[in-house]
């Protein structure tokens, strides 16, 4: 490709082009077999259990140390001015509304959205997509769409485990280790934490997050060359642009949740 | 020639169809007869397997019609929507080069997968039909295997059960024999023979075992050069005169389908003054 003949450029735009359109169609397709996927509430649960079950140890261990961290640093920044035993609500504040949703959306693309791409991209390798559709099963309702609902189920639940170690984490080093008054810290939480602004705010984006990664991966694997080498790359591009597009879509959400 | 007869169950009408700029068919027309086992076969890249693609709607021709179970079915599979495809596929059964198994199901949940897409059976009938399919292709036993644990000749038979376990109509074979054992080569034949007669299907196979192939088979068609060039029983085909035919069958090396790739004459390589070798481009210096 050479961006001074007109053709290749032309060529490879309608190529994105294509792609995006593709890209589009399949997300509305798997948006409208809600009802279908729904029905066959096992293919879902399965799903659930192998993205969500295998995914919770690497979340809740991130979780705890991100807490910890966070109880360090957030109580250098406060002791400054004299208001340590607001370490509750800053660690709180910080996960649910930001941390946990995040960073449980860029761990759940390393963990279980590789896995979905190079699953889906061996089953075309394998053939076993071509072979689903000569049994006239269509393999977006059968395959894709049970993962695709089970990733956006999983991310919120997910994420509210990352939150809720990491406060714990936030805690152990707050309150055992430094010996912020456990009182104060737990009464700010109470006090200070909103249901709907700050809770609710940090579950619509780990519920975007969930669409946005789940179907990256799948589309990922779904698109990919049926070659060992395509399989590789697609599963790398699922890491990148799912990581990519969280970040971006956070400070779109972040910023649309200020105005408000 | 048998008369193929009034009725075929797939009619390929001057169909063309080609990957881009490389012709693959071109203006081919053949009939597979109903009851019958079809046997396709031709050099490598002559378009057996985008046949047997282009009748399951995998790929659509560019031009020509394809007519599918006769009277009571489909003119022309290139023109079906989503629905009316799924709707015909589910009377045929398509058994793939290497199985393609789901390889993470057994045995038996690869053969009850179609039977659990489509129909609504108990589990007790779904388990005697699922042994049933098993049974015929001599793996009732080995229900219990993951396909990482059977062999490639037990694999395509297990891929067959799950073919013929909604009870199609038409059932193809993609290279049923390649890469078997001779013992395994002998047992796919006869199965599919004895498939064939027992549940009144109608066969369609891409092969490159002439003996076998010529043993089970009602009707052989030959493709070359992306035409049909001999179709009809067996012995007929054998003895045709064409030179296209008579390389295939008695398996030369060299004839109208050349040994080499076409290129520079072996004169202008290897005789006269040497050419010079052109300098290799962008070098440093």
């Amino acid at each position: 490709m050479s961006w001074y003949r007109p053709s290749d450029v032309g060529y490879s735009l309608r190529k994105q082009l294509a792609d995006i359109g593709l890209g589009a169609r399949l997300f509305v397709r798997l948006l409208l077999l809600v009802g279908p996927a729904f029905r066959r509430f096992g293919l879902i649960r399965d799903q659930i259990h192998f993205l969500g079950n295998y995914s919770l140890a690497i979340i809740a261990v991130s979780g705890l140390f991100v807490g910890f961290v966070f109880g360090l640093q957030g109580y250098y920044t406060l002791q400054r001015y004299g208001s340590s035993e607001a370490l509750g609500l800053l660690v709180t504040l910080t996960l649910v509304r930001e941390l946990g949703p995040v960073v449980t959306a860029l761990l759940f693309a390393g963990r279980a959205g590789t896995s979905l791409t190079s699953e889906i991209g061996l089953m075309k390798a394998g053939e076993q997509i071509s072979v689903m559709e000569m049994m006239a099963v269509d393999p977006v309702q059968r395959i894709l769409a049970p993962r695709f609902w089970a990733g956006v189920i999983v991310m919120p639940l997910l994420a509210a485990v990352f939150s809720a170690t990491g406060i714990i984490g936030g805690w152990v080093v707050g309150v055992l280790m430094i010996g912020v008054d456990a009182g104060s810290f737990w009464s700010q939480i109470q006090g200070g934490v909103d249901v709907w602004k700050d809770v609710g705010n940090g579950l619509i984006k780990s519920v975007v997050f969930g669409f946005t990664v789940t179907f990256v991966a799948l589309l990922q694997g779904f698109e990919a060359k049926a070659t060992p080498e395509g399989v590789s790359r697609a599963t790398t591009r699922t890491v990148v642009m799912a990581s990519l597009a969280v970040l971006g879509l956070d400070f779109i959400l972040t910023a649309m949740m200020f105005s408000l | 020639m048998d008369s193929p007869s009034s009725d075929p169950l797939v009619e390929l009408r001057d169909l063309s169809f080609g990957y881009g700029e490389r012709v693959i068919l071109d203006g081919v027309s053949l009939t597979v007869p109903r009851g019958k086992v079809t046997a396709l076969m031709g050099a490598s890249g002559s378009g057996k397997t985008t046949i047997l693609r282009l009748i399951g709607g995998q790929n659509r021709a560019q031009k020509g019609e394809l007519r599918l179970y006769g009277s009571d079915g489909f003119q022309d599979v290139g023109t079906l929507d989503q629905e009316q495809l799924y709707a015909a596929r589910r009377r045929m059964g398509m058994l793939f080069q290497f199985g393609a198994l789901f390889a993470d199901l057994t045995v038996f949940e690869n053969v009850a997968f179609p039977l659990r897409e489509h129909t609504t059976l108990t589990d007790g009938m779904l388990r005697d039909i699922v042994l049933m399919k098993l049974n015929a292709v001599g793996l009732r036993g080995a229900r219990h295997l993951m396909p990482s644990e059977i062999s490639g000749g037990m694999a395509r038979r297990v891929a067959l059960a799950r073919a013929i376990a909604l009870d199609p109509e038409l059932v193809m074979y993609d290279e049923p024999f390649s890469g078997l054992d001779p013992i395994s080569v002998g047992t796919a034949a006869r199965l599919i023979r004895q498939l064939n007669d027992s549940m009144g299907l109608t066969s369609v196979f891409v092969s490159h075992e002439l003996e076998e192939t010529f043993s089970i088979a009602d009707h052989v068609i030959i493709l070359a050069n992306g035409k049909v060039a001999a179709q009809g029983r067996p012995q007929d085909v054998r003895q045709s005169e064409d030179p296209l035919v008579s390389q295939y069958v008695h398996a030369r090396p060299d004839g109208p389908v050349q040994f080499h790739y076409p290129g520079p004459s072996v004169e202008q390589d290897f005789g006269g003054a040497p050419a010079p070798i052109a300098p290799p481009s962008g070098q440093w210096i």
